[in-house]
């Protein structure tokens, strides 16, 4: 299992080099995703030449936290020059000229791409299910899924298919699918990280964020792209990410105040989730942790504000999808006719549906009666969180209601798809940040994540946490078994 | 039954920013090739962010100062939703709820131009301006045959769109409120303006109602207008085809009219379907936009007095006529250089060194200026400054050279830019004022010429400038002309 | 619950090609999510300020109006469906907005 500290230190001791590595890793793609299709584009070819580069600079003694480093890219964030689809039909085709921001940054560092991954359409959806290039199967029981939408990123790092993989988190989008595989996730603040170059979903919840197997690694990976961005008008000035503080502190939690939100563990949630979840947070508490209850009360409203403010913004930001200047274009017999084929046709189901929704929240007659009055709960739930961070300093919670579930056993049921992002929506409407770990299995061996959220820019201090937590546990070590594996 | 027009004039100025509303290209699209000045913001691509061009803002700012409006401290942008081929996002950003400003009005002086001749009578008129708001241009299509072509260069180009109140009582009304306007962003700078080219864009909504009635009739909506004077036309000929309609006791659609040049005729060319779901919400990508005191402060001071201000206190302070008021304010640069004229005119009669200046700009500078092909606007550019002209302003009136030697030192003043007094000392143009030898000069004429004098002296007054153009000639020209007349009438008397 | 004329109606304003049982579909699953929604109607947020932004930043922007190069337009081309090299091509239109 390569982190990304440990691969840098084997680059770094020439043990190997980066063309190895990279060489290594695309075997064990080769091998493995055609079950797991947890990419969509491996650039073999490019990876290499980008792992050339790197042991060059290497050579001329360039020693940088990310040089060399295999990592793979949610399909989601423009990469120059390799296939963007967003998981979607519509931009199956689809190669951008240019990086984004966080890709270009991490680019100019020297990070090798191995390809990009799979996920829900336009990153809609909690399972990867809603890719219209097939699901990405679980790497710890390939029946069911990983999460979503960045089950492909999560899939990846859990079966070592790249040391560390860029995901993006809306509603759960990288903290849910962490803790169904049994890795580390990070959903930044929103604004830490430029959005420039991420096809957008809902603008104002978006963030780009890094999936990787601990908290070193996602403190490394955010070190590397955050920061105010000139074209990204939403992002801002931030204090660097300090990774060495996380090695330099102590292994006791003494003195930090930690919330249980006595809303998260409603009925509903599976009992083994609910078991280890609270288990995890009695071991925060025998590191010296204060843990009390504290009260977010209108978490139950995360789910319906979050689906009209969500799609409304997606409804506008997916228009632009026409079959005019890049995309798919399925000629009807006239413009009107080509739009409405292309889209109906490029578009799946949940994309559908969402941007409809978004459509009637908007449309004339409506607009105050869903979309206004969603942003002003939505300030409620912001105020909650303030509230309660007035009295603690983290908050602990489950990330998930349950575990890895069968593939195609909530499909069915749009809303019964979307109660699965219950606990990670308000941290998103909020803004501010929340962290996965692992921190047990259930019954049948699947991982569970534990929550941990801090206040808006308040990164430091959860990586730290998280990084305590992981020190004096072994979930986050636990590896799954792979059929085929090389 | 006697109808009246109201009219409410949308406007959109295109700003003359170097780059575009929200992304570094190039503003400069008319004439590029197509599709050379884009990005991925332009372009409306995945992943592209908008970011605000201050100076955009700025611009906005001014003209929305100028046309006395109130400027918001708190704005925020808007995504306005509709399917075109030619508008890459499939949403504008724009403004809706809080116009960048509002509540302002515009004075304009309307001139009856049936006639086709200039009229120093005209009346005053204020148009109130509802508000101005900031947004994106959209791209260019280009109809051939079953296909279109489009070209992103002017997508993202800063536009600024000015509604009024339906004060707008006439076509030529119309016609003045757009020619001050233009006249008006061309003044601050912040766009040419220029209508053939697509940088000031009009549609009047124009409906017609019973005079002295209170309520709006059913409105019209005209387009593709290419020039001021389309706009005037078009609205007129809408007068009398509605007007025709009314009287026939048939009523008027609500639709959208696209005026065809070349028949001189209205065309339908939309039914107006019920009105377009736009679904406004605030542009979750773009932070709101706060407008403070020192900001405000420091935009205040950029705007200059205005077309409209200066014609008043030309004519109030200077004497000049409304006319000379009309032409002297017609470019901005014009005005500066007159004003900088007088101000560095020696002492003395304020009104006839106006006068004078006012003359000499419109007669010898704009005649040299445009067989040199230099536009009005640039007349900062020529070679004479406007101290020197008010210095050879100051030569003619002190009776050194006359008006005629005058207009040959300033076209040397014109191509060289030596100074008028430089010029007339090298080449001895100072005209001969001495009354003793000009009173020599006269007698010889009248010597050489008795029977013109037995003429005059019988009644013909003409003879006399034949005799003045004697003496001059003797003079080689340089004859004082005033002191010539009056020795000429006292040496003629019986 | 939402009527298969709204659906239709919908996927007009989101120019959305649906079928029949798309339509029926989406119907009630629509209608399933805004009662779901309704919840929100329930609430008194007279007072309450819509959230603008997460974000305590106002008046970002580009500061010196300079021009930034941007796309080749080969590249802005590179994944028109329709182009001549030039232009991105479409089927004509006649309503102009």
């Amino acid at each position: 299992m390569l982190t990304v500290h440990a691969a840098r230190e084997r680059l770094r001791r020439r043990e190997v080099s980066a063309v190895e590595l990279t060489r290594a890793f695309l075997e064990r793609i080769h091998a493995l995703n055609p079950c797991l299709n947890a990419y969509l584009t491996v650039a073999d070819e490019a990876a290499l030449a980008m792992a050339r580069d790197a042991d060059a600079r290497m050579a001329r003694g360039e020693d940088t936290p990310l040089l060399g480093v295999p990592i793979a890219i949610k399909d989601v964030l423009s990469t120059r020059d390799m296939r963007t689809t967003a998981g979607s039909k519509i931009l199956a085709d689809y190669t951008p000229s240019w990086d984004a921001t966080a890709v270009a940054r991490l680019r100019a560092l020297g990070a090798v791409f191995l390809g990009k991954l799979n996920c829900d359409e336009f990153a809609m959806g909690s399972s990867t299910e809603n890719s219209a290039f097939g699901p990405t199967r679980n790497p710890w029981d390939e029946t069911r899924v990983p999460g979503g939408s960045s089950g492909g990123s999560a899939a990846a790092v859990a079966a070592d298919l790249c040391c560390a993989a860029l995901g993006t988190d809306t509603g759960g989008s990288i903290r849910q699918p962490a803790s169904l595989c049994g890795v580390t996730g990070l959903k930044n603040s929103y604004g830490r990280v430029s959005r420039y170059g991420l096809i957008a979903f809902a603008s104002s919840l978006d963030t780009v964020g890094a999936l990787t197997k601990d908290a070193r690694d996602a403190a490394i990976m955010l070190r590397a792209m955050e920061g105010r961005d000139p074209l990204d008008s939403t992002s801002v000035e931030v204090v660097p990410i300090d990774v060495a503080a996380l090695d330099e502190s102590r292994d006791s939690l003494r003195g930090l105040r930690v919330g249980v939100p006595v809303e998260y563990f409603g009925s509903g949630m599976q009992p083994d989730v609910a078991q280890r979840v609270r288990e995890a947070i009695d071991h925060l508490q025998s590191l010296g942790a204060a843990v009390r209850e504290v009260s977010l009360p209108r978490t139950h409203l995360g789910l319906p504000v979050y689906y009209i403010i969500a799609p409304a913004e997606a409804s506008a930001n997916l228009a632009r999808f026409d079959g005019v200047k890049y995309g798919l274009r399925v000629q009807g017999r006239d413009l009107i006719a080509t739009y409405m084929e292309t889209r109906g046709a490029g578009f799946g189901a949940e994309v559908k549906r969402r941007i409809m929704l978004g459509t009637y929240a908007l449309s004339a007659g409506y607009y105050d009666a869903y979309y206004i009055r969603a942003q002003k709960v939505r300030t409620l739930i912001k105020r909650d969180f303030e509230q309660a961070f007035n009295q603690v300093d983290i908050i602990a919670a489950p990330v998930s209601p349950t575990t890895a579930f069968p593939l195609g056993s909530k499909t069915e049921d749009p809303i019964q798809m979307y109660l699965a992002d219950v606990f990670t929506l308000p941290v998103s409407l909020a803004g501010i940040c929340g962290i996965s770990i692992p921190c047990g299995f259930d019954r049948d061996g699947l991982p569970v994540g534990l929550q941990l959220i801090g206040p808006a820019f308040g990164e430091q201090r959860v990586l730290e946490v998280a990084h305590i937590f992981q020190q004096t546990t072994d979930f986050h070590l636990q590896k799954p078994r792979l059929k085929g594996e090389p | 039954m006697e109808y009246e027009v109201v009219i409410g004039m949308e406007t959109h100025v295109e700003l003359d920013t170097h780059s575009k509303m929200f992304c570094a290209c190039s503003a400069r699209f008319f004439g590029a090739e197509p599709n050379v000045n884009v990005c991925p913001v332009c372009l409306g691509m995945p992943g592209a962010l908008p970011v605000i061009n201050r100076r955009a803002v700025e611009f906005a700012m001014m003209v929305g100062l100028a046309l006395n409006c109130q400027i918001a401290r708190h704005t925020f942008w808007e995504r306005k939703s509709y399917w075109y081929p030619d508008l890459p996002k499939g949403y504008q950003i724009s403004q809706y709820q809080r116009p960048l400003a509002y509540d302002g009005w515009l004075d304009v002086d309307v001139r009856d131009l049936s006639t086709g001749n200039w009229s120093e009578e005209s009346v005053r008129r204020r148009i109130r301006i509802r508000r101005a708001h900031l947004e994106e241009d959209t791209g260019k299509l280009t109809h051939v045959g079953d296909k279109s072509y489009v070209d992103y260069n002017r997508s993202g180009v800063p536009l600024l769109e000015i509604v009024t109140e339906p004060d707008i009582r006439s076509a030529d009304e119309a016609y003045a409120y757009l020619s001050a306007l233009q006249q008006l962003v061309r003044y601050l700078g912040v766009s040419t303006g220029d209508m053939e080219k697509g940088a000031m864009r009009c549609e009047p909504n124009m409906s017609l109602r019973p005079k002295g009635s209170a309520g709006f009739g059913v409105k019209v909506e005209i387009k593709n207008l290419n020039s001021l004077r389309a706009v005037r036309d078009a609205i007129a000929y809408e007068i009398r085809r509605q007007t025709a309609l009314l009287e026939r006791g048939e009523a008027v659609q609500q639709v959208t009219m696209g005026w065809d040049e070349s028949r001189g005729v209205t065309v339908v060319q939309r039914e107006k379907e019920s009105a377009h779901d736009y679904r406004y919400f605030p542009e979750p990508d773009l932070p709101p936009l706060e407008i403070d005191d020192a900001w405000l402060e420091d935009v205040r001071r950029r705007v200059p007095e205005l077309a409209l201000a200066r014609q008043d206190r030309y004519r109030r302070d200077f004497g000049l006529s409304a006319y000379d008021a009309v032409q002297l304010t017609s470019d901005r640069a014009i005005a500066d250089w007159f004003e900088q004229v007088i101000a560095a005119a020696p002492a003395g009669d304020l009104r006839a060194r106006a006068k004078a200046a006012a003359n000499w700009i419109q007669t010898e500078v704009f005649r040299l200026m445009k067989a040199n092909a230099i536009p009005n606007a640039e007349i900062a550019s020529i070679k004479p400054q406007p101290q020197q002209l008010a210095e050879l302003i100051g030569l003619v009136e002190q009776q050194v050279i006359n008006l005629n030697t005058a207009r040959q030192v300033f076209e040397e003043m014109f191509a060289t830019g030596a100074a008028p007094r430089a010029i007339v000392e090298a080449k001895g143009l100072a005209q001969v004022s001495d009354v003793d030898a000009l009173r020599q000069v006269v007698a010889e004429v009248i010597a050489a010429h008795p029977s013109q004098v037995q003429q005059y002296r019988s009644g013909q007054e003409k003879v006399f400038g034949f005799l003045v153009g004697q003496v001059m000639k003797a003079t080689k020209g340089k004859g004082n002309a005033q002191v010539i007349n009056r020795l000429l009438r006292e040496a003629l008397k019986p | 619950m939402l009527t298969v004329a709204e659906v239709e109606r919908i996927a007009w304003l989101a120019r959305l090609a649906l079928s029949e049982s798309e339509k029926a579909r989406y119907a009630s699953q629509l209608s399933a999510i805004l009662d779901y929604a309704a919840q929100l109607a329930e609430l008194d947020v007279e007072d309450i300020p819509p959230t603008a932004s997460v974000l305590a930043v106002h008046s970002v922007m580009r500061e010196g109006d300079e021009i930034v190069a941007g796309l080749p337009r080969a590249d802005a081309l590179r994944n028109a469906p329709d182009t001549d090299g030039v232009s991105f091509v479409v089927q004509a239109t006649f309503d102009d907005e």
